[in-house]
């Protein structure tokens, strides 16, 4: 009898606990939104305000920390985007576009901080320690609603890898490899591009590392590894010496492009794009993408 | 050669030795127990009754000495062990059923797995057996279902199955409630009447005095006096003989 | 055949006046506990629901609606965990077993399988499981050698194995080792060999005895399954930091947590049940 007592009272309580958080939840909205009322996509360049081009100076611009500008990549860092695995020696194409929009907004060498920030955690909808973070990370419409993104500083291309013995290394179009195991790390727009424009016959593999993704390869547990251009010469050159590029991925109507990441609403967002497009424009990006990424252009495009 | 044979002691035990670590409990035992005979072994806590019974099926390994078993040395480490023990059948005191095992199937398990009896016919004969024993019905019984008695009884039925030449009992009523003792013990008196050889470490005096054709008094790792039951009971020579019976018949139990 | 007296009985008026009193008392703590539970409840609720960032916390934890769309291929995706889940519990029973008897054999002559066997055991519970599935999943197929098994599922099993084996073999050791020896001393007396004892009255009893911390154990192996997608399988795991990826909706996490918890709660209750036949749970409640 009195278990019974007790159980509808515990019911009762729960009823009330479900009742309350229904309630809180539609009251008290007083947080940061997290839907992304506009930009559809962050490609769109200079919407910036015309009072930005005065105030993105050191000593306006409001970073992480002050006179500072804290830029963020993930460890390991990979060729050709870094060199070394140390970011500040200012060497391979990320690392030279992030000093170069360092001093584009004025800011001396020595005055930029690196720190180390996962992959995954850039592209959550989370505020960010850093100012901005530099780390192969292609500009999506979804990835747009939960983070602020610069314009474009390099187009990407996604290129498939395979072992020179594989049957797939004569592919010339995309249905060659309907039958081939692929592989990509987890979350990233190279695991898209499978499951999207390749389309094949098993599902992807997917991997918490691009290492773990290069050693599956070479280990022969998947046929194909998917990742962007610059990184698919790199692995044939310098990781695994028997695999070679089978081809790229088209681009289609709306290329690729890599984007640094801000939080969301950040005050640094139209300076930052303001610094990439005048690199664009004074010719500065494509001498650095010739003097770090000089093969672009020599994997046959997958029909 | 036949009266060789008949006048051979069953079982003979020459200057048995057994020691754990500097604890000496068999000091040069010898007895001799003749066929049919039934030998009960009495004597304090830690005169080696119970060590005794267990080398002699080999469940302990003896320092030194022989026991013989129809003239056969089975201390002998050529000896096949497991095959000895099948010829001697031994009760101890308590945990002697398997929990997990019916009735019937403890008594089977033996006969099936050592003996290679098909399973019908090892069940015909445990079930005679535990008729003989006075607990047919309870054949699909959980040990755990059986008073202490019951089990014990179930005990000694499943030792009888393999048909030993010998018999030991290990105090095998120590554990019971007093009540149960009886049933226990007409069940040894009976086995005793049938024929069986048997060695009976216990206690219980005055069943000794009936059932017991030797009576071996156990001290200091050897048997200090032995003789019919009613020399020893009636007419120790020993001193340490009459220490302890006269502290058991304090203690009321002669 | 007399009825027993009981049959007769009526409490007298001392025992009803007892039975009166504790029934107020049960009562009133019953209430206690109600009120007292509304209250911290209702303060959790009030506390949680004004914080600031509830509503967010609610939009990304608790979307329903999400957490429901997600649930399909979660449920699709469970399917290798339960595959990977059953093979391993077989295959960790079977080695836990022979392990644990080679631990426990007498004599001077087995002392190589002994201390293989132990050697083995602190090794698989000293490494950490990572450590086995990054070793087992991509270095063994490293080696290039031909007839080594390759894909992801095997080798995730035989990394789970190699692990889990250590640990049940222990348990299973205990519960052989807790079986009384006189146990051993009847079996042997009736002339069974030490692997005829061992096999139908040591073992069977020792396992009874440890059924509990065992399935602890395979409830344990079910949740690292999900260790699987570090070789690239698309299992549950993975699918809801997919899901998460996509929408930055944390339900998913909540979703693949729950889908655990129903996998594992009949095991759970099963090894309770377990433990109460064989006596594991204490009498009654005191007064």
């Amino acid at each position: 009898m009195h278990r019974r007592l007790a159980a509808a009272g515990l019911l009762a309580a729960a009823t009330l606990t479900v009742a309350g958080c229904a309630s809180s939840g539609g009251s008290g909205a007083t947080g940061p939104s997290t839907q992304s009322s506009s930009s559809s996509a962050g490609v769109a360049p200079a919407t910036t305000s015309s009072s930005a081009a005065a105030s993105c100076t050191p000593a306006t611009m409001k970073t992480a920390s002050a006179n500072t500008l804290t830029v963020a990549t993930d460890s390991p860092a990979y060729e050709p985007w870094f060199v070394d695995d140390k970011p500040s020696n200012g060497k391979g194409y990320e690392s030279a576009v992030a000093y170069a929009v360092a001093k584009q907004l004025g800011y001396s060498d020595s005055q930029v901080k690196w720190v180390v920030a996962s992959f995954n955690s850039v592209v959550a909808p989370t505020p960010k320690n850093y100012d901005f973070d530099i780390n192969e990370v292609s500009i999506t419409p979804k990835r747009a609603q939960g983070v602020d993104f610069s314009s474009g500083y390099y187009d990407v291309a996604q290129a498939v890898v395979v072992l020179k013995s594989s049957k797939y290394a004569h592919a010339t179009s995309l249905a060659d490899l309907h039958g081939a195991k692929l592989g990509a790390q987890q979350g990233t727009t190279s695991l898209d591009a499978i499951n999207n424009d390749i389309k094949p016959g098993t599902s992807p593999a997917e991997y918490p590392t691009n290492n773990l993704a290069v050693q599956a390869l070479k280990n022969g547990q998947i046929d194909g590894l998917v990742v962007d251009l610059p990184t698919a010469f790199y692995v044939t050159s310098a990781q695994v010496t028997d695999a070679t590029i089978a081809g790229q991925i088209p681009a289609g109507s709306n290329p690729e492009q890599f984007g640094l990441v801000l939080t969301k609403g950040s005050s640094l967002t139209p300076c930052v794009t303001q610094a990439v497009n005048a690199l664009r424009q004074n010719g500065t990006l494509e001498k650095l993408q010739q003097k770090w990424l000089a093969q672009a252009g020599n994997a046959p495009v997958l029909k | 050669m036949t009266s060789l044979t008949k006048n051979r002691p069953l079982l003979s035990i020459r200057d048995l030795r057994k020691a754990y670590g500097s604890n000496v409990v068999l000091n040069g035992l010898s007895l001799d127990a003749a066929e049919h005979s039934c030998t009960a072994l009495i004597g304090a806590s830690g005169s080696g009754k119970s060590t005794l019974l267990r080398c002699i099926n080999l469940l302990e390994v003896v320092d030194d000495g022989v026991v013989e078993l129809d003239g056969r040395d089975i201390t002998d480490p050529r000896v096949n062990a497991n095959e000895v023990r099948t010829k001697v059948g031994i009760v101890f005191q308590a945990y002697n059923l398997f929990p997990h095992l019916r009735v019937l199937d403890n008594v089977t398990l033996a006969p099936r797995k050592v003996h290679k009896v098909p399973k019908a016919q090892a069940e015909d004969e445990a079930l005679a057996m535990l008729d003989r024993v006075g607990l047919r019905d309870k054949a699909n019984a959980r040990p755990d279902d059986l008073s202490g008695g019951q089990q014990q009884r179930v005990a000694i039925a499943r030792a009888l199955v393999t048909k030993p030449r010998v018999m030991l009992f290990d105090e095998v009523t120590s554990a019971l409630d007093p009540e149960l003792v009886g049933e226990v013990l007409e069940l040894i008196r009976e086995l005793s009447a049938d024929g069986m050889t048997m060695l009976l470490a216990t206690h219980e005096m005055s069943f000794a005095r009936q059932v017991a054709d030797r009576v071996c008094f156990l001290d200091g790792g050897r048997v200090l006096e032995h003789g019919t039951p009613e020399q020893v009971f009636g007419d120790p020579q020993q001193p340490r003989t009459r220490q302890f019976l006269r502290r058991i018949t304090d203690a009321g139990r002669l | 055949m007399t009825q027993p007296e009981a049959d007769s009985w009526q409490p007298s008026q001392l025992q009803l006046d007892r039975i009166r009193y504790r029934r107020s008392r049960t009562r009133r703590s019953v209430l206690i506990a109600l009120v007292s539970t509304v209250v911290v409840l209702g303060a959790i609720v009030l506390f949680v629901g004004h914080a600031k960032g509830w509503p967010d916390t609610q939009k990304s934890f608790f979307d329903v609606r999400a957490g429901w769309d997600g649930l399909g291929a979660q449920i699709k995706a469970l399917w290798l965990n339960i595959q990977i889940m059953l093979i391993s519990e077989v295959c960790v029973l079977v080695f836990g077993a022979i392990i644990a008897l080679l631990r426990t054999l007498q004599g001077p002559v087995f002392f190589p399988l002994r201390m293989l066997a132990t050697v083995y055991v602190d090794l698989f519970r000293g490494i950490p499981l990572l450590i086995v599935i990054y070793l087992v999943v991509f270095g063994i197929p490293s080696l290039h050698i031909s007839y080594l098994p390759k894909g992801s599922f095997t080798l995730s099993i035989v990394a789970l194995t190699l692990t889990y084996t250590a640990y049940v073999a222990e348990v299973m050791r205990a519960g052989i080792q807790s079986v009384h020896p006189s146990q051993a001393s009847a079996a042997r007396s009736l002339g069974l060999t030490h692997g005829q004892s061992m096999r139908y009255v040591i073992f069977p009893q020792g396992l009874r005895r440890v059924l509990p911390p065992l399935l602890n154990d395979f409830v344990s192996l079910q949740k690292d399954t999900s260790l699987v997608s570090i070789g690239g399988a698309i299992e549950v795991v993975l699918t809801a930091l997919n899901q998460q990826s996509q929408d930055f909706k944390f339900v998913h996490y909540v979703v693949a947590a729950l889908i655990f918890v129903a996998l594992s709660v009949p095991l759970t209750r099963l090894t309770d049940w377990i433990a109460r036949r064989q006596g594991w749970v204490s009498g009654g409640a005191i007064i």
